[in-house]
């Protein structure tokens, strides 16, 4: 999908996005909404290319972009199977049939029980599962989502992502965030906006490996690893394990800064109870800061300029990699872990 | 609580405007006569009169009033802001005054009332269907006010959510637009109906007194205080006793407390 806009709030905005996630990163007022808006028809856009069709003179109704604002925005006057087989009804499907579609979005989605549900009695996960079952069962071409986690507990966000990933990777995903994780799990490119400009875009690690701002390194270089948790181990995957401070079991996230890393070109003598040697896959420097990434777990490292030319860090290295375990937060979460990407 | 002292006598002083003249026809209520009254046919025939022609006249400010309240909300022309106070001066203006000008429009000479005489046969003046209109003239809008308020406080974002879901404008007014605005159609229809069954200076002006056709309730009240007060009295307490009636049974039930 191409899109050209330059309509205030929005200046020269001239992207091109991809089928899977792309995270729409950038501080408060950068335009994020309003690009979800003017792909989705709300607002003016010079143009809307999807596929081979120009979508900048439909109106949304004859777009096909699945929608799901800040705080889900359902039908306050309509049950939950209600609220999801609207779509479906007002693009002509019977009654019957678009209740079926929706029953069936709902059982996939793991909500079919709360199909008669007014849907101000709804939690916030409810809501936003519902929201999602709302903007999938049209089958949308694009879908727009705005902060879709933000207003959730950490780990029902987490399982929530996990559930919705192939869904998302079906299709042209456009995800606002201010989310570390959203982006670190979900996102193959990654878009900053500032003040209504494209700032930076990008896959993922081009943008990670030369952030623009500090709250663009944040909210790219996180360290986000996936895998099931025995008390203080977590597993990611049959060989790669990580020592953790706190207990817990089943599926979880395991987060800490590139900045925790430390590397070193023989095994550490440190207490550190994480040590793995891996390989150097990617090295950028920003003149304050190295960022390396290394191949497994697939993680980022921050160290000063001075240490990396020490180190001789260059792509294809061996090195070890440490990380304490008071350093690694865990998150739980409700469902199966996903494969680290 | 922490009302000044002050406040307090001007403050009983309106209460007391508002509810000492509704003690003063509670007391004069003629008990002896009370039911025979309530049931002469002249009564029961006003009674009848009066319910019909303000339900009537509620349909019409509903049926009508509501497409022009979602305009008046949603569309965007030159001279709305006039359009609008026009639209709102039967608020304002003497229901006599009101009467004059449906009779201006209507009567036989009238330039819409002089070709439906001439075209058709028909003459509308001093009808029950005069009326109506003339209730519905009067009442048209309080519901507008009530309405074009409830579509405005419709939360944008539910629309933008519907027509990416498909909804084209007219479908985004019917399932989402009408069913998140019921609570102030409803209300509105209520002052509506309220203020067609009160309805007396421009119901006489252009529909005259004739029992049976255009004596609705107040009609009564008026024609029975020169002949027999006491029935004046019984009609006036049964119009009370409607409009308070009323006001109670939807309070509950889908005003949720009429803010």
């Amino acid at each position: 999908m191409k899109v050209r806009i330059d309509h205030a709030p929005l200046h020269e905005i001239d992207l091109t996005f991809s089928s899977g996630v792309t995270t729409v990163v950038g501080p408060n007022g950068a335009g994020k909404t309003s690009l979800l808006h003017a792909i989705a028809g709300l607002s003016p856009a010079q143009s809307v290319m999807v596929g081979h069709r120009e979508w900048s003179h439909r109106p949304p109704e004859q777009r096909s972009v699945g929608l799901v604002p800040q705080e889900g925005a359902l039908f306050p006057h309509l049950d939950v199977l209600h609220n999801v087989a609207f779509g479906p009804q007002a693009r002509g499907v019977r009654r019957r049939a678009a209740l079926t579609v929706a029953t069936q979005w709902l059982d996939q989605l793991g909500i079919g029980h709360l199909a008669k549900r007014a849907v101000t009695t709804l939690s916030g996960g409810e809501s936003q599962r519902v929201a999602m079952a709302r903007a999938l069962a049209i089958e949308p071409a694009v879908l727009l989502l705005d902060e879709p986690f933000s207003a959730l507990d950490v780990g029902v966000a987490e399982g929530l992502r996990v559930e919705l990933e192939p869904h998302f990777n079906d299709r042209i995903t456009i995800m606002v965030t201010h989310d570390a994780i959203d982006v670190a799990t979900l996102a193959r490119h990654v878009v900053v906006l500032e003040e209504g400009r494209v700032a930076q875009v990008g896959r993922l690690h081009e943008v990670a490996a030369a952030p623009r701002t500090a709250h663009v390194a944040r909210l790219t270089g996180a360290n986000v690893l996936r895998g099931t948790a025995r008390g203080h181990v977590i597993d990611l995957d049959a060989t790669t394990q990580v020592h953790v401070g706190s207990s817990s079991n089943g599926p979880v996230l395991a987060t800490f800064a590139p900045t925790a890393v430390t590397l070193a070109t023989s095994p550490p003598l440190s207490s550190a109870r994480n040590v793995w040697h891996t390989r150097v896959t990617q090295v950028l420097s920003t003149g304050q800061i190295t960022r390396v990434h290394l191949a497994s777990p697939p993680i980022w490292a921050d160290l000063t300029p001075a240490a990396a030319t020490e180190l001789n860090i260059a792509v294809g290295a061996q090195i070890y990699a440490a990380v304490k375990a008071t350093e690694v937060s865990v998150t739980e979460t409700k469902t199966a872990p996903a494969p680290n990407r | 609580m922490t009302v000044p002292r002050r406040l307090l006598i001007p403050a009983s002083l309106g209460a007391g405007l508002l509810v000492l003249p509704i003690i003063g026809l509670v007391l004069r209520a003629p008990l002896s006569t009370f039911g025979s009254l309530l049931t002469a046919p002249a009564t029961l025939s006003a009674l009848w009169l009066s319910v019909w022609t303000s339900t009537a006249s509620t349909a019409v400010c509903v049926l009508l009033g509501i497409p022009l309240s979602w305009v008046l909300a949603r569309a965007q022309f030159r001279f709305k802001s006039l359009l609008r106070g026009i639209l709102l001066t039967p608020l304002v203006v003497p229901p006599v005054v009101a009467g004059v000008a449906l009779l201006s429009a209507f009567g036989r000479n009238g330039f819409l009332g002089a070709p439906l005489r001439d075209g058709l046969g028909l003459s509308i003046p001093y009808t029950s269907i005069a009326v109506v209109l003339a209730h519905s003239f009067v009442a048209m809008p309080f519901f507008i006010l009530s309405a074009e308020e409830g579509f405005r406080a419709l939360p944008p974002r539910l629309e933008d959510v519907a027509s990416t879901l498909g909804a084209d404008a007219w479908t985004r007014f019917r399932r989402v637009g009408l069913p998140l605005a019921r609570p102030a159609l409803i209300a509105g229809a209520v002052l509506a109906w309220a203020r067609s069954l009160g309805e007396f200076g421009a119901t006489i002006t252009f529909a005259g007194n004739y029992p049976g056709t255009t004596r609705t309730l107040p009609l009564e009240v008026y024609t029975q205080l020169q002949a027999d007060p006491d029935a004046a009295i019984v009609v006036s307490l049964l119009l009370l006793i409607i409009c308070v009636g009323v006001l109670a049974a939807l309070r509950g039930r889908w005003l949720g407390g009429l803010r």
